[in-house]
């Protein structure tokens, strides 16, 4: 994975609470067994009218957030379903940072996974955050990663939390599957003593 | 100080506490799907790695399926391509799967309880956010993304933190004609969908233990909606006596040893929940939801409430929410008209589940012009309806009668709800487009969903005239 240190861009408002996943993704899509191209289905049934055009009132068609990086909304985003296609279209469209009071559990751990940054902070700098954004078209934010810092025009500054390990991860992009790999004798031995009461039969493995 | 019972499945199955790092933890049992498994596969082949443990790991095929007919080719190929690309994936890397041709075969959370696979302890996930389902074993159960899936594929470990844990004490018992679903609803209804975020819940008291092994399930199911992790319930008899003789459960001297293990499985006097909340069960109503994520819930007895009546917070989702649902503040909730009606899911397709709908549809016709259908949880389940003669009674009253799967849940296959039209549905969530584009979803039990599809519109099952005597 790429490593994510510092990232600069335009921050779209998407002021909506409880965004849940089957909007950021909607079922008809889940159908594909890759992990690339979801971008162009991202946020699709208010993205898209009945008859495929665009819609031009949802903020992403906007012109001025074609391009934008840095997703702005209100708590509990990511909510629902544990898809992962919806991190995969958020990253495919562009996005490396969003930015909410709150997020769905699984879908904030499902984020670092692919390179993109979930930041919580208060619903007062949300609301701020929100202003700015509203007050200055194509409105940039720079995040860093390093010195957990959130930096844009107007004055806005803040840190925010993120947990070492978590930031260790997206610093370095390390695979977290080789680092437990790496811990496989003290996995034996814990299989070793532990109690499983059932167990498929299967056969020999062919990989 | 005493443990909680979410503590001791944790750490019972602690691998390695590493300072600064999550600590690694054992997984028991990985259930897989067609849907969030093909991209996980595909990380193995690249990085050369086999699954770790295959014979902890079972695959179904539930999500796309098509329910109506199972033969090949199937209408769409997309889907066909990914349960193609699944029983490729079980072949190769030596994984049991429960394909269609199978009668084990069904919603992932619905086979893996009935074949005794989710037992008291364990710890189980799968790349779907209803894994929440088992804790009604008390099996510490949560969805996990594909990222992970892949994860427990080559280790058979996943790292995780901790999740903080929440008590809810439901006091006194359910009235009269009222579900395990119209309870989980109202208390999501109470506290709002998001109120568990970050915890596990422990659901406790005299009305949890009144449940049956299906209604704890509904239950934990819903944990998700509510916004938590994972849901569990300690074990007792009667999960005890649900599991025994279970195809997979221990048998003999195993079962004893099993049994003694489980019994362990409570949280202790002392423990310390990061928060404890209680609950009244005696007063709820049967439930249905208005708007557009399961919080937006009232009584049957109730009316659509306005905004302005809600919190500031709320205020401007719910208003949104009853232009997305084509609904009036005021309007009563029996007077909301229906167009189609399901009765499936996760939640609520099991067979108990199926035997109170029968028993509300038993004698009536479904009323003209609305479509209904039933779509049983597993072939297991629809095999038991057919010889409890269910399958007749949905049948001779004008429902569809299917084969298992996920189906009109969120409508990856054709059964998907019309744009502008009303469903009520037994599922699990009432998201804008959940079932199809503008589609408009009202939680509901499955009794009040049956009495929907008879009467055209949302009525109170606890007025139902039953036609003829009461199916056992
Ligand atoms: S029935 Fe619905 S909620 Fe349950 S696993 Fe299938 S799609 Fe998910």
């Amino acid at each position: 994975m790429k490593p994510f240190i510092a990232h600069e861009g335009i921050v779209v408002p998407l002021d909506r609470p409880n965004v849940d996943t089957d909007a950021i993704l909607p079922k008809q899509f889940l159908k594909r067994v890759e992990k690339k191209g979801y971008g162009k289905y991202l946020f699709f049934d208010w993205r898209y009218h009945d008859n495929q055009e665009e819609n031009p009132e949802f903020i992403l068609n906007k012109h001025v957030y074609k391009k934008a990086s840095i997703l702005l909304t209100r708590k509990n985003f990511g909510s629902g379903s544990s898809r992962e296609h919806a991190p995969w279209a958020l990253k495919d469209f562009g996005f490396r940072v969003i930015i909410a009071p709150s997020f769905a559990d699984i879908f904030y751990n499902n984020c670092f996974k692919n390179g993109i940054l979930p930041i919580v902070i208060s619903e007062t700098l949300v609301s701020d955050l929100f202003e700015n954004v509203n007050r200055v078209e194509g409105y940039t934010l720079r995040v860093d990663l390093d010195s957990q810092t959130i930096e844009g025009k107007h004055g806005f500054h803040t840190r925010f939390e993120v947990d070492s390990f978590r930031k260790e991860m997206l610093l370095n992009g390390r695979d977290e599957i080789s680092m437990t790999l790496q811990e496989e004798e003290l996995i034996e031995k814990f299989e070793g003593k532990h109690n499983v009461y059932f167990q498929f039969d299967v056969p020999e493995n062919k990989n | 100080m005493g443990k909680t019972l979410y503590e001791k499945i944790w750490d019972k199955h602690v691998v390695h506490n590493n300072d600064d790092q999550p600590a690694l933890l054992y997984i028991d049992l990985h259930l897989i799907h067609e849907v969030t498994s093909p991209q996980a596969f595909s990380g193995l082949r690249e990085a050369n790695r086999p699954v770790r443990r295959p014979e902890l790991t079972l695959a179904t095929m539930d999500h796309s399926i098509p329910t109506a007919s199972r033969s090949y080719p199937f209408r769409d190929p997309t889907a066909q391509l990914q349960v193609e690309t699944l029983e490729k994936n079980c072949r190769d890397f030596g994984v049991q799967l429960y394909n269609l041709e199978s009668d084990m075969q069904g919603i992932v959370h619905v086979i893996a309880p009935e074949l005794g696979l989710t037992l008291p302890g364990q710890t189980m996930v799968c790349g779907d956010s209803h894994t929440s389902t088992h804790g009604a074993f008390g099996a510490l159960a949560f969805g996990i993304g594909t990222s992970e899936v892949e994860h427990v594929l080559a280790t058979q470990c996943l790292k995780q933190y901790p999740s903080k844990t929440l008590s809810i004490m439901i006091n006194g018992r359910l009235p009269e004609a009222v579900t395990s679903k119209d309870l989980i609803l109202s208390i999501i209804g109470k506290y709002g969908n998001d109120f568990a975020a970050g915890h596990v819940i422990e659901y406790r008291g005299e009305a949890i233990e009144a449940l049956s092994m299906e209604e704890r399930m509904t239950i934990c199911n819903m944990s998700i909606e509510f916004g938590a992790r994972a849901g569990l319930i300690a074990p007792d008899d009667v999960t005890f006596d649900y599991v025994k003789n279970k195809p997979f459960a221990p048998k003999g001297e195993k079962w004893d040893q099993a049994l003694s293990e489980w019994k362990s499985l409570y949280s202790d006097e002392d423990a310390n929940f990061n928060i404890s909340i209680e609950f009244d069960a005696t007063k709820v109503a049967p439930q249905v939801t208005w708007g557009t994520n399961p919080g937006f819930v009232g009584g049957i007895d109730e009316s659509v409430p306005n905004p302005d009546s809600l919190s500031k917070e709320n205020k401007k989702e719910a208003e949104d929410a009853l232009v997305y649902m084509g609904l009036e503040p005021g309007t009563k909730m029996e007077e909301i008209a229906v167009d189609t009606v399901f009765i499936g899911s996760c939640t609520n397709s099991r067979i108990e589940d199926l035997r109170e709908a029968a028993k509300i549809v038993k004698g009536y016709k479904v009323f003209p012009e609305i479509r209904a259908l039933v779509v049983p949880g597993s072939q297991q389940v629809k095999k038991q309806a057919e010889q409890e003669g269910l399958d007749k009674i949905f049948l001779e009253a004008g429902f569809e009668w299917r084969n298992s799967g996920c189906s009109m849940c969120l409508g990856m296959n054709e059964d998907i709800v019309m744009p502008g039209e009303r469903c009520a549905s037994t599922s699990n969530r009432n998201f804008e487009g959940r079932q199809g584009r503008n589609a408009r979803t009202h939680l509901v039990s499955p009794s009040m969903a049956a009495a929907a599809a008879i009467k055209g519109h949302f009525y109170d099952v606890r007025n139902w005239d039953f036609k003829k005597e009461v199916i056992q």
